[in-house]
């Protein structure tokens, strides 16, 4: 394993690409994701064969496909608030479930809130906030549960807001279990509307069954929002959350407001998960709170940690590793929690700084390391 | 981070090459006026006096020295003025306006920068990156401006971009401001390596950087907020005699630049050398304050330093 390891690190992937002339790297990226886009049609069997409750004889790549986007988008939000700013945030899928929950809400004619608000203005029974309207609803919503969240447990440092956060997560989905007359309770909101589009073959355009155009709205999503964090990620903004991250009272010293970037970081993750919740929402077209449980939780920040938490690439690898494979070994089902903590394990042992670690992350955990070797030998 | 124990002390620094209109600061005040006043601060920590009615004031383009023996409250007063501590009894007010108990980093927006006795730089940051965080304190992008570089500037000729396409793009829509500022940062924080004399290893990590670099690297990155006042932390604790003397004409270079310099400092030859006043502090409290002469002389400094004849520590 290690020899492995090291052959890997011999190749020097990372400096190589640094190092290349940018049209190597334009053509590279666009190569990259040309090839994203072809996926869904590659279909390798091995590669590809996937049973799913929907399909139990046949595969249904694209779907899978899908749904590694949507915790690809999710890891590079998460990123920005574990990876970036240095909060451990174990309730992340609270904004995923808000994002999921307002598109329902607001857009399936069959929601209680656009029911009630049917019979309040006498409009027609199929009315519904449109979809394009849902979007900035979604975004808002998860936005503002990121900074009721944030503004008061931010002041928190380390373990404290890992335990705050990981108590938002359950109460948001415990909230929309015992809520009925709102959410719908534990039966959920059918009729989730999906995007707009033109009709092919008498069916919409974004339907259930041709679910690689679910997969290519997602891959468009999360390039998207990969460009904004790297816009992020190399700005004052980055700069700020590196310095709080490494030391937060010289940082204020050097008039960085710590409190404000952090509730930041918290508020832009927020509304990535809440992103990422509206397509999940949407592509299943139906909503119910126990899509949303707390393990969720605990998958998303083994994507980024297993990834490597402070990197673009990485978190891309963790969160496509920890969705395929297990949808991948669907036949293995009960052994997939073993070998989920078993895999776990070694990366934490043989790689705690994670798979594809950001070079910055990978030195900060050597130091800690050196560090705690020293404190060891003094005692 | 923990005291550096091994001292490269052969370093060579870097001669001050930078060009001074580019970091010289914008006067905002006469000369002499009277900058910060600590006004009767008492600082307790329970039962232990740190700071007991320390009173003193600092005029605009001076440099002061405030020394004493360990322990006797310079740093804490130096952490009383940027924020980290807030004093139990009395003020301070910077230009008039009171700073006691405000944030470290409101207090760094009004003007105040300091430096670490135990250096704290940002050990995963280049230098560069690290005097960029500083010349950020100054910068008005905000998080959206910076996610979405919607803020446009015209440029001036010498920022427009030379190649056909790009120059047609900046002339019909401007630069984005976070743009213009980040490009800005970079050089000022060049200039500002230059002036303390490590622009030689601006790429390298700081936590790479020998031990006198790495306090350079402090005073720069202090100098980067545009403090008008910027206290120095024991400056040159660890350094022998000729990067001490390195030092003295740094400071004095500092306050050339315009800014109004605080220093704490152990070394007496270097305190007498380069401050223009001095304020003494033993146990807490003022026990001396005039030209360097004049403390040099005082039958009480002189106790405190050396001890009196029969209680020799």
């Amino acid at each position: 394993m290690s020899q492995l390891l090291d052959s890997y690190r011999g190749l020097q992937l990372g400096n190589r690409w640094d190092r290349a002339p940018k049209w190597v790297r334009s053509v590279g990226l666009l190569l990259v994701v040309a090839f994203a886009f072809y996926l869904p049609f590659l279909n390798i069997l091995p590669f590809a064969y996937i049973r799913t409750d929907l399909n139990p004889t046949g595969s249904d790549w694209a779907s899978v496909l899908f749904l590694i986007v949507v915790y690809m988008i999710v890891a590079v939000g998460l990123n920005v608030v574990i990876g970036f700013a240095g909060l451990l945030d174990l309730g992340y899928v609270g904004f995923y479930a808000l994002g999921a929950y307002s598109v329902a809400l607001f857009g399936s004619p069959s929601s209680p809130v656009v029911e009630s608000l049917q019979s309040r203005f006498g409009l027609a029974d199929d009315w519904a906030v449109p979809f394009a309207m849902c979007i900035p609803i979604a975004i808002a919503m998860s936005l503002t549960a990121g900074v009721i969240l944030g503004a008061p447990t931010l002041r928190l440092r380390g373990d404290y807001l890992a335990i705050v956060t990981l108590g938002f997560g359950e109460i948001i989905r415990i909230t929309a279990r015992n809520l009925d007359p709102i959410t719908g309770g534990a039966a959920g909101i059918t009729q989730v509307p999906v995007p707009p589009g033109p009709e092919i073959d008498g069916r919409s355009f974004f339907n259930t069954i041709d679910a690689e155009r679910w997969y290519w709205l997602a891959l468009v999503i999360l390039i998207i929002i990969i460009w904004l964090a790297r816009r992020l990620e190399h700005s004052r903004v980055g700069r700020a959350w590196l310095a709080i991250r490494e030391d937060e009272d010289a940082a204020a010293v050097m008039g960085v407001a710590g409190f404000k970037f952090k509730l930041w970081a918290f508020a832009i993750g927020a509304s990535v998960g809440g992103l990422a919740g509206l397509l999940f929402g949407s592509k299943q077209q139906y909503v119910e709170p126990n899509a949303f449980m707390l393990n969720l939780s605990f998958l998303f920040v083994a994507m980024v940690v297993i990834g490597g938490s402070g990197n673009i690439v990485g978190v891309l690898v963790g969160a496509f590793l920890l969705t395929y494979l297990p949808e991948r070994f669907r036949e293995l089902q009960e052994w997939r929690p073993f070998a989920f903590g078993v895999a776990l394990v070694l990366v934490m042992v043989l790689r705690p700084q994670g798979l594809v670690p950001s070079r910055r992350r990978a030195r900060e955990f050597e130091d800690r390391r050196h560090e705690a070797e020293e404190a060891a030998a003094d005692v | 981070m923990s005291e550096q124990t091994t001292h490269d002390k052969g370093v060579e620094v870097l001669p001050d090459t930078s060009d001074h209109d580019a970091i010289m600061l914008e006067a905002s005040g006469a000369k002499g006026d009277v900058l910060l006043e600590v006004d009767h601060v008492t600082l307790r920590f329970g039962g232990v006096v740190a700071l007991d009615d320390v009173n003193f004031q600092i005029r605009r383009g001076e440099i002061l020295g405030l020394i004493g023996p360990n322990g006797a409250g310079k740093t804490t007063c130096f952490n009383a003025m940027t924020g980290v501590y807030t004093p139990t009894e009395g003020t301070i007010r910077f230009k008039g306006q009171e700073i006691s108990g405000q944030k470290s980093h409101k207090i760094n927006h009004l003007g105040i920068a300091r430096t670490f006795q135990n250096i704290r730089l940002f050990p995963e940051m280049s230098a560069l990156e690290n005097v960029m965080v500083g010349c950020d304190a100054r910068h008005k992008t905000s998080v959206l401006g910076a996610l979405f570089r919607a803020y446009r500037v015209r440029p001036s000729e010498e920022e427009m971009p030379q190649g056909g396409i790009r120059r047609s793009f900046a002339k019909v829509f401007g630069i984005s401001r976070h743009t213009l500022e980040e490009r800005a940062g970079r050089r000022r924080s060049m200039e500002l390596l230059r002036f303390v004399g490590i622009a030689d290893r601006a790429e390298e990590l700081a936590r790479n950087l020998p031990y006198g670099y790495q306090r350079r690297l402090e005073i720069a990155r202090a100098l980067a907020t545009e403090p008008e006042l910027i206290c120095l932390d024991e400056p040159a604790a660890g350094f022998n005699p000729a990067e001490k003397e390195d030092l003295m004409g740094l400071i004095r270079r500092i306050r050339d630049l315009g800014h109004t310099v605080l220093l704490i400092e152990h070394d007496m030859k270097l305190v007498l050398g380069v401050t223009d006043r001095i304020v003494v502090l033993e146990f807490g409290q003022k026990i001396a304050e005039g030209s360097p002469e004049q403390v040099a002389r005082d039958p009480k400094v002189i106790a405190a330093y050396l001890g009196e004849p029969d209680d020799a520590a």
